[in-house]
């Protein structure tokens, strides 16, 4: 269980508002990453974010992971792949490239640029290779943290860009995204990995007692021919285990450099906000530099209007006194309940980001109200990153 | 009557957000609340079910969780929940098919367990989907063991659904002949077969819908069988037609919305008729675009059960209530 890490004492108060716009235009922000659980909005954040930044001048690549059709749409490419390609239509002076993750290409890549051709081949076509880059739960998340890399030092070299937004992985924890290489590292510093190596490395007298019973039983689970194409794998993969730990190392660093701002993404849900409260605990934990929390599809009550209980009230008096005939009062009595309903949720959403805010009041939150309908070009996503700057007619 | 009358595994996904576990835990307690023994299982290691039902985190053993009173000479159903966790799972399965004492501690210390479960491709999902399948065929064949009329599954999200139920067909190629290629084709069995059938739990918006339509493709182009549609969160529908159109042209009559509100001991400022209107055009236009989705769902060709969004969120009273709109829809 993870320990909770806070305040410990602190009085119920409002939490202080993103400025979405100052961290843009700073010039020391060079990445921003969007994290948070699945389904609460990360990607079109990631993305309006980026558009916003160009559009104040930066020049900016935008690394989406999975994004809807009509997202990639809305940047005017009709299929986006692991290459970083111009967005049409950004104003002003700044840039926008977009791209989004190819997970099996950017591994396939990583072989290739560090074992020899006939190696990488070897990797390449070996069974156990093909699922791990495919399919395995983590590989996604770390292949995210690769791509960041890569795109750091593109920018360092080229000057190409001058700020990386980076989307997260829909991972059923936004904890994955940041114990992805660690999970790495472990795993190839684990035992069983040194036991697969052995035999085909070390004496034959290293073959152990413990060893024997090992090889045999998972001979008899998993067949001799599963063995031997592991072994294969582990052993072809092994000289360049030190390369990936290393550029792991690295790209963990990078995230707690002073030139990274960590956006955490949430809707205001109970599961959405449990799950922001744990990564904005990690961060602090991990010395990662936090920017401030994003609560999107927000329910907005209008001011001054009348509260819950006495819409509710009204709403009984008018069907008291309503006639089988009378229409409109029907649609007054419809209307008052919506705005019941409306103010209900409210109080609810309210109620969750106090708590948020009582548990961790340093951080700072920007509030986007719900959408009527999904993202479609860019004047959408503009949209979006004018309320989230807090500046709805932008 | 229930329209999956004799499907023995209930397979409920959807995209994040769309409120799939909800939807689990309260299909769990429709077919409950007919006299059945319900198994419901979580996979993704989030302690979801401990947080919906308000108990404390389920370890790696079937629990009961809820139970109903009976009513005019029924028996009370029960709801047990199960969280699988790998691990244990795969310790599980290799000393009940291996039988392997020693040699099955002997992995745990050098790591394969670890190895198994975090890193090899799929394994987690093998040992996920083979544990539900341990689950449903108990009630063929095994004695002692407690028996399930039914087994429903908060499963993972639908853009990995198919990939998650079809690991065994993986495994079936990748591990050609052996037990284990017996045990996958065993569970491939059964996940095809008329006793299983896979929910796609959706909200009435564009990208859901669409999700959904493509995972419902994916899903038959593996041989997996597709069950209902379930629209959660869908909005209250409060003013009809001719209400909304005229909300949509600006044309409601403000007067006589003043007039009633005075009726109704409301002051009718400016202000408070500024906001019902601009209420009413929202809802209007919100209303419009379900609409719009709501067709597509009905073109997908499958049966669709809808569920309210609970104005004051989903708790245990609020679970029992999406329980009987699922009953009296025909889900369970």
């Amino acid at each position: 269980m993870n320990r909770r890490v806070g305040p410990l004492a602190t009085r119920p108060s409002a939490a202080p508002d993103l400025d979405v716009d100052a961290l843009l235009a700073d010039r020391g922000t060079r990445i921003v990453v969007c994290c948070g659980a699945g389904g609460v909005g990360k990607t079109t954040t990631a993305a309006a974010i980026a558009l916003r930044a160009a559009e104040q001048g930066r020049r900016v690549v935008v690394l989406t992971i999975d994004p809807a059709r009509r997202l990639a749409q809305s940047m005017g490419i009709e299929a986006l792949d692991n290459t970083p390609r111009p967005v049409p239509g950004v104003a002003g002076s700044g840039s926008l490239d977009a791209m989004m993750l190819d997970m099996k290409r950017t591994f396939d890549e990583v072989v290739e640029s560090q074992a020899s051709p006939e190696k990488a081949q070897q990797i390449l076509s070996n069974p156990f290779y093909v699922a791990l880059s495919s399919s395995f739960a983590g590989t996604q998340e770390y292949m995210a943290m690769e791509k960041l890399g890569q795109l750091q030092r593109d920018t360092d070299e080229s000057g190409r860009w001058d700020l990386i937004v980076v989307d997260t992985p829909p991972s059923r924890s936004a904890l994955d995204f940041l114990d992805a290489p660690e999970r790495l590292s472990s795993f190839l510093d684990g035992r069983f990995i040194r036991i697969l190596l052995a035999p085909a490395k070390g004496p034959a007298r290293l073959m152990t007692a413990g060893l024997g019973v090992i090889t045999n039983t998972l001979t008899k689970i998993i067949g001799a021919q599963v063995l031997r194409d592991m072994q294969t794998f582990v052993s072809a993969f092994d000289t360049l285990f030190g390369g990936f730990r290393q550029r792991a190392q690295q790209t963990f660093e990078l995230l707690q450099a002073d030139g990274t701002a960590f956006l955490v993404i949430a809707a205001p849900e109970p599961d959405a906000l449990r799950e922001a409260a744990y990564f904005v605990e990690r961060l602090t934990e991990e010395d990662m530099p936090l920017a401030g929390l994003v609560v999107n599809r927000a329910s907005l009550a209008p001011d001054g209007i009348p509260s819950v209980e006495q819409c509710l009230a009204a709403v009984e008096r008018l069907e008291a006194a309503r006639s089988e005939d009378d229409d409109a009062s029907g649609l007054t009595a419809g209307l008052l309940r919506l705005l019941a309903e409306r103010g209900q949720v409210v109080r609810r959403e309210e109620r969750l980001r106090g708590r948020f805010a009582a548990a961790h009041p340093e951080v700072a939150t920007a509030v986007v109200p719900a959408l009527a309908t999904d993202v479609h070009d860019l004047d959408g996503l503009r949209r979006v990153g004018g309320l989230l700057a807090g500046r709805a007619g932008d | 009557m229930s329209d999956w009358e004799g499907v023995e595994l209930h397979v409920v996904t959807g995209k994040g957000g769309t409120g799939k576990s909800t939807v689990a835990a309260s299909l769990a307690l429709a077919l409950a609340s007919q006299g059945r023994q319900v198994l419901l299982c979580e996979v993704e290691g989030r302690q979801g079910i401990a947080r919906m039902f308000d108990v404390p985190p389920l370890p790696y053993e079937e629990r009961p969780l809820a139970s109903g009173h009976g009513s005019g000479g029924d028996p009370g159903g029960e709801v047990f929940a199960l969280a699988i966790e790998p691990e244990a799972a795969l310790l599980e399965y290799l000393a009940m098919y291996y039988r392997l004492g020693r040699a099955g501690k002997a992995l745990d210390r050098f790591g394969v367990i670890d190895f198994a479960t975090t890193l090899a491709p799929g394994v987690r999902d093998v040992l996920l989907t083979g544990k539900v399948y341990e689950a449903v065929n108990r009630n063929h064949r095994s004695k002692g063991a407690r028996h399930y009329d039914a087994v429903v599954l908060d499963a993972p999200p639908t853009g990995r659904i198919t990939r998650f139920l079809n690991v065994n067909e993986e495994l079936a190629g990748l591990a050609k002949a052996g037990p284990i290629k017996g045990q996958a084709d065993n569970v491939m069995r059964l996940l095809r077969s008329d006793r299983t059938r896979v929910h796609l739990v959706t909200v009435l918006e564009e990208m859901p819908v669409q999700e959904t339509a493509d995972g419902i493709a994916e899903l038959r182009g593996a041989d997996l069988p597709v069950g209902g549609v379930i629209v959660n969160l869908t909005r209250p529908q409060v003013l009809d037609a001719a209400a909304r159109s005229a909300a949509l042209d600006g044309t409601l009559d403000t007067e006589r919305l003043a007039a009633d509100l005075g009726r109704a001991g409301l002051e009718p400022a400016p202000d408070l008729v500024g906001a019902l209107t601009a209420e009413a055009r929202d809802h209007a236009e919100r209303r419009a675009l379900e609409e719009a989705q709501r067709v597509l769902v009905a073109d997908l060709g499958v049966p669709t059960y809808e569920l309210p969004r609970l104005a004051d969120g989903v708790d245990l009273g609020g679970l029992y209530e999406l329980a009987a709109r699922l009953r009296e829809e025909g889900m369970a």
